[in-house]
């Protein structure tokens, strides 16, 4: 992609986005104008900087992780097109019989994980867990009730005694919450 | 005669407490009435807790027909007792223990079916109804007037109905929520409906301007959100209030039930919707609530509000029986049918056009078989009852008219809710319609569950468009900076107080397990 790409997308990209995304046509374009409005420095591709400009992200208490979890393992530091659409399939809503495979639940589940997998060891560690919580509960509770609750987290999920969550030990502690619902959002055409 | 004697030592003072007496005999009897059906489980099974209480009612009223028969009217449900008395209850318990979460989640379609589709509901069975009367099938006359007045009280899904019978049923939350909620929300709706065309058909048809119709359709508005308005109100004054109780605790829970029942009767006042005042009442003043009053004022508060509900749902059905025993019964038979059939009827085409509307605004759908649920559920109780009874009745021709109304209007309520009460949950079975699985969530849960929160509530953001992930996230920004601090007595410390609350829950229930298997310990 050139630089000047950004401007247009070819008929047969979207064609191959719509396919292995199952966005429709419409919805496709509108991510595309939102992509390049974030798109400040318009070279076709997203900086972490450029999600940090999003305002209400900057302010949201995991605004990092959620960045963190967009750029996935992929260790560039830049976003194109069609992995910024790729990441965003994963929140179709889920319907019956026409799913694809990037919106299904264990993908889902797998964007909240890698949220807290910050050495992308496919475990959560006590220390990850704390991390998280400090962001969200706030930085007034102290450490020692904090590293409670993480603890009794832990022992809560953790079958295999390890003192680690595994993807596997996060699915089964959500096995009861209906994360198709949570984790879809309705796409604008 | 009055005989000079001596002091009596014993006498029958009747009267003096017959009213109390009466109102205390009711309330053990129906209490009885449920001990007793729950003792044997085969009978719970088959049939919902409210069809047994009709059918004790109708017993119970056919004894006092041919006992004392002169008596009968004084023991009917009047139209003041249902609204002032055993209405608000309810309204008040589903509030405060509303899934808020799931109600506001699905809030557009669960306004979309109170509002349109009652108006939908009232006009097609209104002039359907006129259509029949105007081929000449029905004996008793009437114009198209009477029919909208008929058909407002006769379309208004009842939230005390829905609840008895989805309690025991146990769909899904977001199903649930949408029944009920349209069972609440519809309230504005109806009142306006209903006061309108009673109005109208006092001043005669050919008296109406076309400006009394705007206005009127268009104060559902003004009943609805006034309604809404003076709820929260009073519920942030609740709440507000409850920070200075600690040092008299004795009388926390009485300000929830006093302050409440006020914001029912001052929206009635104005005649605004009462029960969309409750409902918003509850629902914003037990956050509050919860943080300041203490954990036993917090216990007494949620039985005595249990306790409340299930006797005036227990006295609602058990009148509903005994009132349908009666003298002026008006039978018509074409009348009867097709207003039981129009109401079925719309109520599912209803359904289905609204649900294909709100499906193209909703990330999760409604599917068939939840639609077909939706309209199944769409119950008919004691609410119509009391605006029948309210009709008046100066002329020969316009009491025939409401005992027609009033018969058929029972019919529709038997019917809703014996036949699709008792078989709602066969169905729900059968069609394999998502079943709610409620549990206490665990600390794991709590905390990934709020993180997805923000993280949709990000991923909104990132594509740019707000959805509800969006207006949650901005709604606990506003509570936790001015809402909190002003309501709450203690300062909350943390930016997440539902993950420090989850924490000490479990914490409590471990500590209570804890004490009850030690319980056997020998005392030395």
């Amino acid at each position: 992609m050139g630089s000047r790409s950004s401007l247009l997308l070819r008929d047969e990209e979207i064609e191959e986005i719509r396919r292995t995304t199952g966005f429709s046509h419409n919805q496709i374009i509108r991510l595309y104008h939102r992509f390049n409005s974030l798109d400040k420095s318009n070279n076709g591709f997203l900086s972490r900087e450029d999600f940090l400009r999003i305002p209400e992200l900057a302010i949201n208490p995991l605004g990092d992780r959620i960045i963190h979890a967009f750029f996935g393992e992929t260790h560039d530091s830049t976003l194109n097109f069609k992995q910024y659409v790729k990441v965003l399939a994963t929140f179709r809503p889920v319907k019956d019989g026409s799913d694809n495979r990037l919106n299904s639940r264990e993908e889902k589940l797998k964007f909240a994980f890698k949220m807290y997998d910050v050495d992308h060891n496919d475990k959560i560690s006590r220390e990850e867990l704390l991390l998280v919580l400090q962001m969200m509960v706030g930085a007034n509770i102290s450490e020692e009730q904090l590293g409670c609750i993480a603890d009794r987290t832990i022992q809560e999920a953790d079958n295999d005694n390890d003192g680690l969550i595994s993807f596997e030990e996060f699915q089964k502690a959500m096995e009861r919450t209906d994360v198709e619902q949570k984790m879809s959002i309705r796409f604008l055409h | 005669g009055h005989a000079q004697g001596r002091y009596p030592i014993a006498d029958i003072n009747w009267h003096h407490v017959e009213t109390p007496y009466m109102i205390s005999l009711w309330v053990l009897f129906a209490s009885y009435a449920k001990i007793a059906f729950h003792l044997t489980d085969k009978l719970a099974k088959i049939f919902p807790e409210s069809c047994l209480l009709i059918i004790l009612g109708i017993i119970v009223g056919i004894v006092i027909y041919f006992a004392a028969h002169d008596v009968m009217l004084d023991y009917t449900l009047d139209s003041d007792t249902f609204f002032l008395f055993l209405l608000p209850p309810i309204v008040l318990e589903a509030g405060y223990f509303m899934p808020n979460r799931s109600f506001f989640d699905n809030i557009g379609t669960i306004l979309l079916y109170a509002v349109v589709g009652t108006l939908f509901n009232v006009f097609c069975i209104g002039t359907s109804l006129y259509g029949i009367v105007a081929l000449g099938w029905v004996s008793v006359p009437m114009d198209l007037l009477d029919c909208l007045v008929f058909s407002s009280l006769i379309s208004a899904v009842d939230p005390v109905a829905v609840l008895a019978v989805f309690e025991e049923v146990h769909v899904n939350e977001s199903l649930f929520i949408l029944v009920f909620g349209e069972s609440l929300l519809n309230d504005a709706v109806t009142v306006v409906l209903y006061r309108m065309f009673k109005q109208f058909a006092a001043m005669g048809a050919d008296n109406i301007l076309p400006v009394d119709c705007v206005v009127g359709v268009t104060s559902f508005l003004i009943i609805g959100i006034g309604g809404t308005l003076i709820g929260i109100v009073w519920g942030l004054l609740t709440g507000f209030v409850t920070k200075f109780t600690d040092h008299v605790r004795v009388i926390e829970p009485l300000f929830v039930f006093v302050m409440s029942y006020l914001s029912y009767l001052t929206a009635e006042i104005f005649g605004f919707s009462g029960i969309m005042a409750i409902v918003f009442c509850g629902i914003i003043m037990k956050k509050y609530v919860e943080a300041n009053i203490s954990q036993k004022s917090h216990t007494t508060v949620k039985y005595f509000m249990k306790m409340l509900t299930s006797i005036s749902e227990t006295i609602i059905f058990m009148f509903l029986g005994l009132s349908a025993v009666r003298d002026d019964h008006v039978w018509d038979s074409a009348f009867v049918l097709c207003t039981l059939f129009f109401c079925l009827f719309y109520r599912a085409i209803g359904v289905i056009i609204l649900t294909a509307l709100a499906n193209k605004f909703r990330a999760i759908k409604v599917n068939k078989v939840e639609q077909f649920i939706m309209a199944y559920g769409g119950l008919r109780g004691a609410i119509a009852f009391s605006l029948v009874i309210l009709l008046e009745e100066p002329t020969k021709v316009m009491a025939q008219r409401k005992s027609l109304f009033l018969t058929t209007c029972l019919i529709v309520i038997f019917f809703t809710v014996f036949v699709q009460g008792m078989t709602v949950k066969p169905l729900v079975d059968k069609l394999k319609v998502k079943k709610s699985h409620k549990h206490k969530p665990s600390m794991g849960e709590k905390i990934f569950t709020r993180l997805i929160d923000h993280a949709m509530a990000g991923i909104e953001d990132v594509i740019g468009s707000h959805g509800h992930n969006y207006w949650r996230d901005k709604w606990e920004e506003i509570d936790r900076k001015y809402l909190q601090p002003l309501l709450m007595r203690e300062k909350p410390e943390a930016k997440d107080s539902q993950i420090l609350q989850v924490y000490t829950n479990l914490n409590i229930k471990d500590a209570m397990e804890y004490v009850k298997s030690a319980g056997s310990f020998n005392v030395q």
